[in-house]
């Protein structure tokens, strides 16, 4: 994934630009430590969506709304949309099958490179957790991000939740 | 192999778990009311770009949820023990999330369920925000999952992460649109909401601190043992808390701030639902939480009578058809709360009966100001008049709820300010029924003067006059039918009022002894 934004103004910082190629792809690896770590370690889908936000920032730090925007080939409310969709889902699928709501398993499986890794349906609720976060933050920035720079002509008055933007 | 992950088995191992309660299908329809709508929000936050994809989900899951309530009411009023009981994650009740359908739970969801569908076809034929912005449907949703929540959760947490939901839903609907106004009394809604939950996050510290347990049936047989002074401090917090919610006296100061300046379908469903759910928290805890000499029968009555003066008074003084009925839900809120303080069975039961009509009678008066304000292109009742002839129909579908929720004989209001005024006579509470009475013909006042600005006389203002030409604005059809299924609603609560207060009275008698209610909650899974 290039980091390589659009001119953003004579304000933008070679050193902070370099470190960020390095910094962004390895935030992003944590995150997704912290999000499959998260089941029995200090971890999970939230810390995990905050970090990668993190990540998403620093993009913003560097190249602007801009930035932020190329960073996920999605549309932001299509992270948040299926971020929401997988977590409340897993409450839902449960019932189909015929157990309780929000009712979790788990497997212990044996993979090649990582040994013996137990897998529990409760990721699929943190990878939603996960979207959601990473779906708010990229939201937050297009509908607030806009006065950092000129790097988009201005836009008409939005709604403070930022879906309005999406519709238009 | 990853090939290896076998989900198959995965199911196997969830439909052993399930076959151990063998309490039939119907628990299953307990936590419906809270995922699909959630569900259903996911979907119409990525179908963000097309209106009508968000239109279809919206309704369909409001509409699923309605009858799946109406099913849920039916089979736990058949049921000898009255009560539907779901262990979310299938952990057993003190560990996992109990969620639990009572008498009380289910006519709330049915009532709340039958009002979101209505005032969601009625923002739909506004055309208004709900076609502007794409946050409409999911944000509305979500509200609708929180209410629902609010009343099926068996856990005062839970509850806290409803009310949040609610909240966190009830910011953005309350904005939408961004005028100067609404940002300003959002503000003032924000910061009152953020400090009710952190009066209700601090209680539950507190709660937790002394008894080792948040599940309200676990609840139920620990507070009793604490000293006597606790649970009164436990109990007083605790209607702080909602009373901010529900808008009781001293706490009332920003609901006829906020509401106001909301979208037309946004305030209707705020006045009907989001002040119920707070009296509903109120019923809730102080019934089942808290043995007779922790209750605060006396503080509540006193509240209560504030509570409905204030209200009218403040009604009375306003000029803004949305402030005068905002205003007035605070009235109204006092004689829900009048007949908890009984504590009788007659005051219990006419408080669910007059929640049940407050809210059916109260959305249908905001829908119907929202189809005058379209009308007439003004909600300030010194600048319209007049409209009984150029909309008849509007002075109908006004009519109906503003009579009822007066007390006027035959319809829904009489009933319920006769069975609260009986209760209250019954244990010879007679200040209180004075006030509640007198009240009423404040009540009749404020409707009048509704009637007499909007309806009767003529439009003084000739700049506004101007655009009230016959024909000029049309009020959209679907606003028309859905408000008139809201009034057909109030007037059902009415012809089948005989086996409504018999319901509510059984709800009462379920509220009474919570002894049934904790032995399901705690011994579901055993």
């Amino acid at each position: 994934m290039s980091t390589q934004a659009p001119t953003s103004g004579p304000q933008r910082l070679v050193i902070l630009d370099q470190s960020i190629k390095v910094l962004y792809q390895s935030i992003l690896v944590l995150s997704l430590y912290f999000l499959f770590a998260g089941h029995n370690l200090p971890g999970g889908g939230f810390v995990g969506g905050l970090t990668a936000g993190a990540a998403v920032s620093l993009r913003y730090v560097s190249g602007g709304a801009m930035a932020v925007r190329t960073a996920f080939r999605l549309p932001s409310h299509i992270v948040l949309g299926l971020g929401l969709l997988v977590s409340a889902g897993t409450a839902l699928i449960p019932v189909v099958l015929g157990g309780a709501v929000l009712e979790h398993g788990d497997r212990e499986v044996g993979l090649p490179i990582f040994g013996d890794v137990k897998f529990v349906s409760a990721l699929a609720f943190d990878i939603g957790v996960y979207l959601v976060v990473v779906g708010l933050v990229l939201m937050a920035f297009a509908a607030f991000g806009d006065d950092l720079g000129p790097i988009e002509s201005t836009a008409p008055p939005e709604p403070p939740d930022g879906t309005g933007r999406e519709a238009s | 192999m990853i090939g290896a992950v076998d989900f198959a088995t995965w199911g196997g191992h969830l439909a052993a778990d399930a076959l151990a309660p063998d309490r039939g299908s119907i628990d299953v329809l307990v936590p419906f009311s809270v995922i699909v709508p959630l569900v259903a929000a996911a979907v119409s936050v990525i179908a963000a770009r097309n209106r009508i994809a968000q239109r279809v989900i919206g309704l369909g899951a409001l509409l699923a949820v309605l009858v799946a309530n109406v099913v849920l009411l039916v089979r736990v009023d058949d049921m000898a023990e009255g009560i539907a009981v779901s262990q979310a994650g299938g952990w057993a009740a003190p560990l996992g999330i109990s969620l639990v359908v009572d008498r009380l739970a289910a006519i709330m969801l049915v009532v709340s369920s039958l009002m979101l569908v209505s005032v969601l076809v009625f923002a739909i034929g506004q055309q208004a925000e709900e076609r502007r912005f794409a946050a409409f449907h999911p944000v509305y949703l979500v509200l609708a999952a929180g209410v629902s929540a609010s009343f099926i959760t068996g856990d005062l947490f839970n509850l806290f992460v409803a009310f949040e939901m609610m909240l966190v839903a009830s910011y953005v609907l309350l904005t939408l649109g961004g005028r100067p106004g609404q940002v300003r009394s959002g503000m003032s809604y924000v910061v009152i909401s953020l400090i009710a939950s952190t009066f209700f996050i601090t209680a539950l510290a507190l709660v937790y601190s002394a008894t080792g347990t948040v599940n309200m049936a676990e609840l139920s047989e620990r507070i009793p043992q604490l000293p006597s002074g606790v649970q009164t401090g436990f109990s007083l917090l605790l209607i702080i808390v909602f009373g901010i919610k529900a808008g009781l006296f001293p706490l009332f100061f920003w609901l006829p701030d906020s509401y106001p300046t909301a979208p037309n379908a946004v305030t209707a469903i705020f006045a009907g639902l989001l002040t119920k759910v707070g009296v509903y928290a109120i019923i809730r805890t102080q019934l089942l939480l808290f043995p007779d000499d922790a209750r605060q029968g006396t503080l509540l009555l006193v509240v209560a009578a504030l509570t409905m003066i204030t209200g009218v008074l403040g009604a009375i003084a306003q000029d803004d058809l949305q402030r005068i009925l905002s205003f007035h839900i605070i009235s109204h809120i006092g004689y829900m709360i009048f007949g908890l303080a009984l504590f009788t069975l007659a005051g219990i039961a006419g408080a669910i009966f007059y929640i049940v009509h407050h809210i059916v009678v109260k959305t249908a008066l905001f829908l119907v100001a929202g189809m005058i304000e379209r009308k007439a292109g003004s909600d300030r009742l010194s600048r319209i008049g007049g409209m009984v002839r150029s909309a008849p129909m509007i002075a109908v579908l006004f009519a109906f709820p503003a009579l009822s929720i007066v007390g006027i004989p035959p319809f829904s209001g009489f009933v319920a300010k006769f069975a609260l005024v009986d209760a209250g006579i019954s244990v010879e509470q007679w200040p209180i029924v004075a006030v509640a009475l007198a009240v009423s013909l404040l009540t009749m006042y404020v409707m009048g003067r509704i009637w007499a600005g909007a309806f009767w006389g003529t439009c003084e203002d000739a700049a506004v006059s101007d655009r009230l030409r016959p024909g000029q604005t049309r009020v959209p059809l679907l606003m028309t039918l859905s408000t008139a299924v809201v009034v057909a609603a109030s007037i059902a609560l009415v012809v089948f009022a005989g086996p409504m207060y018999d319901l509510a009275e059984r709800a009462a008698v379920d509220l009474l002894v919570p002894q049934n209610y904790v032995q399901q909650v705690l011994g579901a899974t055993k």
